[in-house]
Parts: C-alpha cells; sequence; structure tokens
C-alpha cells in the first residue's frame, strides 16, 4: 500500500525541551493510524509539523506526495485538520465558522454539512461564544468532514464530546474509511483507537515505539490466563514464559509470552482444567509496558481511561 | 438508596459554626483583585494624575498674563467649544483653576471612566465569561462577595485618583489654585469614577459577555457626555441637559470659581440606587449569564466570509464604522471653531511664537497643520491594535485552523495587514473631510477642503511605518510586539508636547510623524512621504519573510 505520510527522524527542541527525538512514522493510504501517547510524548508537535505550522530542526516530513513545510498550502487543499482545543471567533456563528473553514479549503459539500450539523446535532445558529467546549470541537469537526480531503489529521478531536456524540464521531471516520480517506487519528483514549485504528504507533518521549495492526502489538505482550486445575499446577513456576503467577487450591492466574502460549497450554491441559479464560492483551497492558515502569505519573492518567 | 429506606440524615454543622452571609470572603477576593492588579492600578492612577496636574503645570508657559487667559475665554463664548469640554464658569475671571475645570476636566473624565469601566468589567463578567467565577463561587463565598470586592477596590481606586489630584494640583502653587478648591474638583474627579463604577456593575449584570458589558458602560458614558454637551452648548454656565449627567454634577461644582459641594449629593444617590440595582440584579440572574438573551446569526456565511481578507474585515468592521464616525464628529466639531482661532490666537503671544515657528502662511493655517497631526496620531491607535490582531489570533488558536487550510501565511497575514493600511487611510481622510466640511463652512472658504485633505493623505505614510515596524516585529520577535506601542506613546508625546518639553531637536527625529511636513502651515516636500512609504514597505516585506520562516506559537 502506498505510504501518505512518511515521516523520517524528525526532531524538535523548544528551548530546552526537545519535544520530538527522530520520530518515524509511516501512515499508509486508505489506513485509519492511531497515534498513542500520554500528553507530551510529542502527538501534537508531530501533527503541527506536518501541517508545517512548526518546522522541523532536523529529519524529513512527507505527506501526500509533497514536503510538509515546503508545499504546505497545496498539500491543506487535500486534507482537514481537527485542533485538540477548539477556540472559535466569538462573534461569528457556528455555521459561518464551517461555510468559511471550509472555503478556505476549497469548499464543501453544502448537503454533506446539512447531514453532519443534523447527526452532530449542531445548532448552526448561534455565536461561537456561546458555544461550550464541546460544541466548538463539533463545529471543527464538522467544518473538517464536510470537505472533500483524501487525509485528515485529528489531534484528540473527541475531548470535549458526550459518549453519545463520540458514537456519531466513530461512525463518521467509519464512513470515510469506506470512502478511502486516510486517517491519522491522534488520542490517549484507548477505547476510541481500539475500536478504530488499523494500525497504532505509540509515542514516546519523542519517538514512536511501536508500529503495528492491534493483533501485531498482541503478539509483543502477554496473554492472561485464570484457569482451574483439578490437581495443583505447581509446576507452572518452573516453565519459562510464565510471570506474575498466583495459585490458590487449583485456581491459577498468570501471565504468559505470546511464544511460549503454546507449550504452557500443553503443560496445564494435563492437570485436568475445568475452567479457563483467557484475556487477550489490552491496549492498556501494551502502553504500560512502554510507560508502566518508567513514567508512572503520565500511565496514571491512562490506566484511568476505559 | 431508595428514597422510602433513607435513613434519617444528620443535619449539616456547617452552617451554625461557619459566616454563611451574601459578603463572605469580600475582603479575600478584595485582596486578590489588588493582587492582579498591583501593576496595572497604579499605572492608570499615575496616568491620570500625570495627564491633569501636568498639563495644569504647564499652563503658565503657555498664558504668560491674564490677558491672555481672557482671550482664550473669549474662546469659550463658541458653544462648539463648551460642547467639547465644559460649560464655562468664571469667564469674566478666567484664572488658571477656571481653566482646569473648564478644559482639564472633561478629558480626566474621559480618563477616570475608562480606568473603572475597564477594571470593573474586567473582574466581573470577564471572570464570569472565561469561568473563572464559577471556581471562586463553588468555594465558601457569598452570592455578593464577587460584586462587593471589585467596587470596594474600584471605587477605592476613585477616591485615590481624586484625593492624588487634588494634593497635586493643591501643591503646585499656581496663582489662584486654592487648597480648599482643589479638594473639590479633586471629589468631582472621584465622583465621575464613582459613578461609573456603578453604572458597570449593573452593565455587567445585562451582557453576558465582557466585550458587550464594557460597550454598555461606555455608551452610557458617551450619552452623559452628550447630554452634558448639549446643555452646556445652548447656555453658558451649563443648560437642563447638563443637569441630567453626572459628568454635569461634577463640573457644576464650579471648583475655583464658586465652590459648591452639593452636585456632588446627587452622584452619590445614582452610586447608591445603581449598587443596588446591581446587587438586586446579581441575586436574581444564574452564574455566567446574563439579562440579554443570546440573539442567533446567520446558520451559513454570507458569501464575503470567504477569505482570509473577508473574516479580517467581518472582525474588524465593527470597530472600524465606530472610529470613522467618531473622527468624522470630531473633525466637524473642531472644524466648527476655526473662525474665532483666528481671533483668539491673534491674542495669544506664545502660541503665536510657536506658530511663527511652524512658518504657517496664516495662523489658521498652522492651526490646521496642529489638528491634522493630532489626528493621525489618534489614527495610529486605531492601526496598531488592527495589526497586532494577528498576535492575539496566533496566540489564540485561531491562526492554526485557518492555517491549516489552504491559506498561506502570507495571505493570512497580509488580511489584517491590508485593514490596518487601508483602514487608517480612510480613517484620516474621515477626520479631514468633517475638519475640512465644516471649517469651509465657518470660513466662508471652499478652498480649504482639498487642501486639507491633502494634508491628511501626507501623514498616511508615517501611519503605515508605524504598521510596518509592528508587522516586522511581528515576524521577526513576536513575544515583543507591544514594543510598537513605545514608538506610539513617543511619537504622540513629541508631537503634542515637543516644543514645550525644550529636548534637543535630534529627539524628535526619532518620531515618524516628526519628518512629514506640517501640512497645509509648511511647503509640501515629496522626499520624506516617498522615503516613508518604502520605509514602511520594506519592514512590512521583513516582517512576512520573517513569519514565512517562524514556527507558529500555538499554545499546547
Amino acid at each position: 500500500m502506498a505510504e501518505l505520510i512518511a515521516a523520517r527522524g524528525l526532531t524538535k527542541h523548544f528551548g530546552a525541551t526537545r519535544a520530538l527525538a527522530g520520530l518515524d512514522l509511516s501512515v499508509a493510504a486508505g489506513e485509519v493510524h492511531g497515534l498513542l501517547g500520554p500528553n507530551g510524548a510529542g502527538k501534537t508537535t508531530t501533527i503541527r509539523i506536518l501541517l508545517g505550522l512548526l518546522r522541523a530542526d532536523g529529519g524529513q516530513a512527507r505527506l501526500l506526495g509533497g514536503d510538509a513545510w515546503r508545499d504546505a498550502v497545496a498539500l491543506h487543499r487535500c486534507l482537514a485538520y481537527v485542533p485538540g482545543d477548539v477556540d472559535l471567533w466569538p462573534n461569528l456563528t457556528g455555521g459561518e465558522t464551517i461555510d468559511l473553514l471550509a472555503r478556505l479549503r476549497g469548499g464543501a459539500d453544502p448537503a454533506r454539512r446539512e447531514m453532519l450539523c443534523e447527526r452532530f446535532d449542531l445548532d448552526p445558529t448561534k455565536k461561537a461564544r456561546t458555544y461550550s467546549k464541546g460544541n466548538r470541537q463539533k463545529v471543527a469537526l464538522i467544518a473538517a468532514l464536510a470537505s472533500p480531503v483524501e487525509l485528515l489529521l485529528l489531534d484528540e478531536p473527541t475531548a470535549g464530546l458526550d459518549p453519545l456524540m463520540e458514537a456519531v464521531f466513530q461512525q463518521c471516520i467509519r464512513e470515510a474509511r469506506a470512502e478511502g480517506v486516510t486517517v491519522l487519528l491522534s488520542s490517549h483514549i484507548l477505547a476510541q483507537v481500539e475500536v478504530l485504528a488499523d494500525r497504532i504507533s505509540i509515542i514516546r518521549l519523542g519517538q514512536i515505539v511501536e508500529t503495528g495492526t492491534l493483533a501485531q502489538l498482541r503478539h509483543l505482550t502477554r496473554t492472561t490466563i485464570v484457569a482451574d486445575t483439578a490437581e495443583p499446577a505447581g509446576e507452572l513456576a518452573r516453565l519459562p514464559g510464565v510471570h506474575e503467577l498466583e495459585q490458590r487450591n487449583g485456581h491459577s492466574r498468570f501471565e504468559v509470552d505470546a511464544d511460549h502460549l503454546d507449550t504452557t497450554m500443553r503443560r496445564l491441559a494435563e492437570h485436568g482444567v475445568r475452567s479457563l479464560v483467557a484475556h487477550p492483551p489490552t491496549l492498556e497492558q501494551l502502553l504500560l509496558r512502554h510507560y508502566g515502569d518508567q513514567i508512572p505519573t503520565d500511565t496514571a492518567e491512562n490506566r484511568a481511561r476505559p | 438508596m431508595t428514597a422510602t429506606a433513607a435513613p434519617p440524615t444528620p443535619t449539616p454543622a456547617a452552617p451554625t459554626t461557619v459566616r454563611a452571609g451574601p459578603l463572605v470572603g469580600t475582603t479575600l477576593l478584595a485582596r486578590f483583585v489588588l493582587r492582579r492588579d498591583r501593576i496595572r492600578l497604579p499605572l492608570w492612577v499615575g496616568a491620570i494624575l500625570l495627564f491633569l496636574v501636568g498639563s495644569a503645570a504647564s499652563l503658565p508657559t503657555q498664558y504668560a498674563d491674564a490677558a491672555e487667559r481672557q482671550a482664550r475665554a473669549a474662546l469659550v463664548d463658541n458653544p462648539g467649544v463648551r460642547a467639547f469640554t465644559g460649560p464655562g464658569f468664571g469667564l469674566d475671571d478666567y484664572t488658571f483653576g477656571a481653566i482646569i475645570v473648564q478644559e482639564l476636566f472633561g478629558y480626566t473624565a474621559i480618563l477616570v471612566a475608562l480606568m473603572v469601566i475597564l477594571l470593573t468589567v474586567r473582574h466581573t463578567r470577564a471572570e464570569e465569561e472565561t469561568g473563572r467565577a464559577e471556581l471562586v463561587r463553588a468555594a465558601a463565598v457569598g452570592r455578593h462577595a464577587h460584586l462587593a470586592a471589585v467596587l470596594l477596590v474600584v471605587g477605592a481606586a476613585s477616591l485615590l485618583t481624586g484625593g492624588l489630584i487634588a494634593l497635586g494640583l493643591g501643591s503646585l502653587g499656581l496663582e489662584d489654585v486654592d487648597w480648599a478648591s482643589s479638594w473639590l474638583l479633586g471629589a468631582a474627579v472621584a465622583s465621575i469614577g464613582l459613578v461609573f463604577t456603578a453604572v458597570t456593575a449593573v452593565t455587567v449584570q445585562v451582557s453576558a459577555y465582557a466585550r458587550g458589558a464594557s460597550g454598555l458602560a461606555a455608551a452610557a458614558f458617551a450619552v452623559a457626555y452628550l447630554l452634558r454637551a448639549a446643555g452646556d452648548a445652548t447656555q453658558i454656565g451649563g443648560g437642563t441637559w447638563s443637569w441630567l449627567s453626572p459628568i454635569g454634577w461634577a463640573q457644576q461644582t464650579r471648583a475655583y470659581v464658586d465652590n459648591r459641594w452639593w452636585p456632588l449629593l446627587l452622584s452619590l444617590a445614582l452610586t447608591v440606587l445603581l449598587v443596588a440595582a446591581a446587587a438586586w440584579l446579581t441575586g436574581r440572574r444564574d452564574l455566567a449569564a446574563g439579562l440579554m438573551p443570546p440573539r442567533p446569526g446567520p446558520a451559513t456565511a454570507h458569501w464575503l466570509l470567504s477569505s482570509p481578507l473577508g473574516l479580517g474585515w467581518r472582525l474588524h468592521r465593527t470597530s472600524l464604522s465606530w472610529w470613522a464616525t467618531a473622527l468624522l464628529l470630531f473633525g466637524l466639531a473642531y472644524g466648527s471653531i476655526t473662525a474665532e482661532i483666528e481671533t483668539f490666537v491673534a491674542e495669544l503671544v506664545v502660541l503665536e511664537e510657536w506658530m511663527a515657528e511652524i512658518g504657517g502662511q496664516t495662523l489658521l493655517d498652522a492651526f490646521f497643520a496642529v489638528i491634522i497631526l493630532l489626528l493621525a496620531i489618534i489614527v495610529t491607535i486605531f492601526a496598531v491594535p488592527t495589526v497586532l490582531r494577528l498576535r492575539s489570533e496566533e496566540t489564540g488558536r485561531r491562526a492554526e485552523p485557518v492555517l491549516a487550510t489552504a491559506t498561506s501565511r502570507t495571505r493570512w497575514a497580509a488580511s489584517h495587514l491590508t485593514i490596518a493600511l487601508a483602514g487608517s487611510a480612510v480613517l484620516l481622510l474621515t477626520a479631514a473631510l468633517g475638519l475640512g466640511l465644516s471649517a469651509a463652512a465657518a470660513l466662508g472658504d471652499p478652498s480649504v477642503l482639498p487642501r486639507l485633505l491633502g494634508a491628511a493623505l501626507a501623514h498616511v505614510p508615517a501611519i503605515w511605518l508605524i504598521v510596518g515596524l509592528a508587522l516586522a516585529l511581528f515576524g521577526l520577535i513576536p513575544r515583543a510586539v507591544t514594543l510598537v506601542w513605545v514608538v506610539v506613546a513617543y511619537s504622540a508625546t513629541i508631537g503634542y508636547f515637543g516644543d514645550f518639553l525644550g529636548l534637543p531637536d535630534w529627539t524628535a527625529t526619532l518620531s515618524p510623524f516628526a519628518h512629514i511636513p506640517l501640512l497645509p502651515a509648511e511647503p509640501f516636500t515629496a522626499t520624506p512621504i516617498v522615503a516613508m512609504t518604502f520605509t514602511a514597505a520594506a519592514l512590512i516585506a521583513a516582517g512576512l519573510a520573517a513569519l514565512r520562516r517562524r514556527d507558529l506559537t500555538t499554545p499546547a
């Protein structure tokens, strides 16, 4: 599949702070690509460099066949952007703002705009100063989704939306994907990324530390097994690849590395399995693998998310 | 838990042990307001003090003797002059004190009202609009505490301003400027502050938006000023209309002439009434809500709103039309007094020498030249914030969504820049049109109009130069854009007081306006005007080039 976004070795400093430290990102045409990481990991900086709003100190950022910085204006005709914090002109109505942003991008389909206003339940006659954070977010989303574009750059686009609107958003992204639109979705809402993204990149301290489909990423980590056996399976503790083992009168709970799953299950079966529950690794566990030990303050936030 | 099975709830102990009145927290909030404005407040009070006391101190250099002051008094016979500043008391013996009340009090009132309106809105409605008041009110803070704290601080600032003005004027030791009258004048200044603090306390209840609340309060001030102007114009000493205005009451104290304290009782009564109304409204409305329901607007955008320039026009059109109206009226009013100027200036030795230095063909030309310069500097105060809107759009996250569309940085910046450049030219010509029209009518000489329009046009490149400087700063050192105000303040000081301050000649050359020939008094020379236009263009080009290369600084 063609590579729509290709970032190679991006670096960016803000004064003494290093925001990006050699970031590589590859997004294929037609996929929904999740960019996961806590605040301050470099998600917004990456997207702003892709938009040509910031200039990378080093590395290369190409998208849609052009250079993110040099060809910014031409590229922006083919993409739409939704920031995480939306501030609007207080004396323009939501409808005026949607039209303005869409026209600046080259125009929007009025029927589509109308349909989106209805689905997101937005009153376009209200002045932007009366909108709540969620409604401002809707204005930016509708302006982006109403334009016929090839690429959507979404930076935590649903931060202020309620669960109903979150569902509408997810539906819209699926429809866009079906139409062949490529989506880069930065988020720290794991559930959203888990259901929407074809591939996921995990960003940490300005670098992509893992990229792949959820299945591929899962392969890199452990499955949780809870089993009741007829006789105590004491030998589990000696098996390679078994971790966090807890045992009590024939009840075992442990995590097992993906490449030891097969042998472990065979040995477990010898003890007479009465009940068995296997949890695939959640995205949360994937993230914790990268963040858990090193930066506890950041992961506290992720752990709190569903 | 179901309702039927609810166990007996213990009575909360808090209300019996903690004070819970509507004013709880007032002192703490007042200290908080003082903490936030520990720089802003002294600057305001200091600036007002400097304006009034500084101007009063310079009076002896402007009027050499009583005869010259009397010549000035003759000018006040013109209704237009009275409409501008005051009713005119003690015109038979036009002392320094009478001049202070007649010619300086009106402008001081404008400054004081501006201070109290902006401060009051900043700490009340602006706090609600941003949601910060919600945090405060969720604490153990009474319903009226916020408003009470702000009224205490701003009211105290008004009294302090009045008190310091009295001390300043009294200690100047000017002829006929005695202590008792100075205290009365200080009290009159303070009364303006108190009344318009109370007016603003009401307008912040009415509008749900800080800008709307300041607009309503400013409109109330404008109405009060116009009522006074109407009354003062109809009759020397003020007519019926003057007595309908709190500004009129303050002037009717006749400080330095008759010293009457009782008109201030009216101001005090109005203040109490308005504060009571504000408190009543606070108790009735929801937090963050106003009394005027927000009006819906168009669901789709007008075709004009399709480009950065269209957006810029939409954002600036209201301010532009208000500026145009105000400047047209300003020009008309100044033009209407031209006939009297000639006779007045003829009798004023100091001014005559100064105007001779400017080198006008006639004294009237010199007067026009000074007015045009004044208008050009005023228009700069429109142009600078208009171009600096680029910076507030950038830091306010509103530039990002525009620049993420197929809009180049140059095209985006050109929008606000074009409105600043074209707008300042249009505004200055509008002011000159007003001045020229009424001067032509007053003098019966239509040739005045084109000469004044030409003179105004010659000053436009100086404004453009300052706009160019603002844009260059925006591109090169965006954090430092406000520095351009230093240039504006410097140019204004040189323009107004340059000759009085006795500064060396080279200091004036740092002001762009000093290079423009003082038309129509001085002969026209194209070189400085062309040079300034090119410099402005170069600064703009440098600013745009730098903007294309730098990072957009938007908060995360």
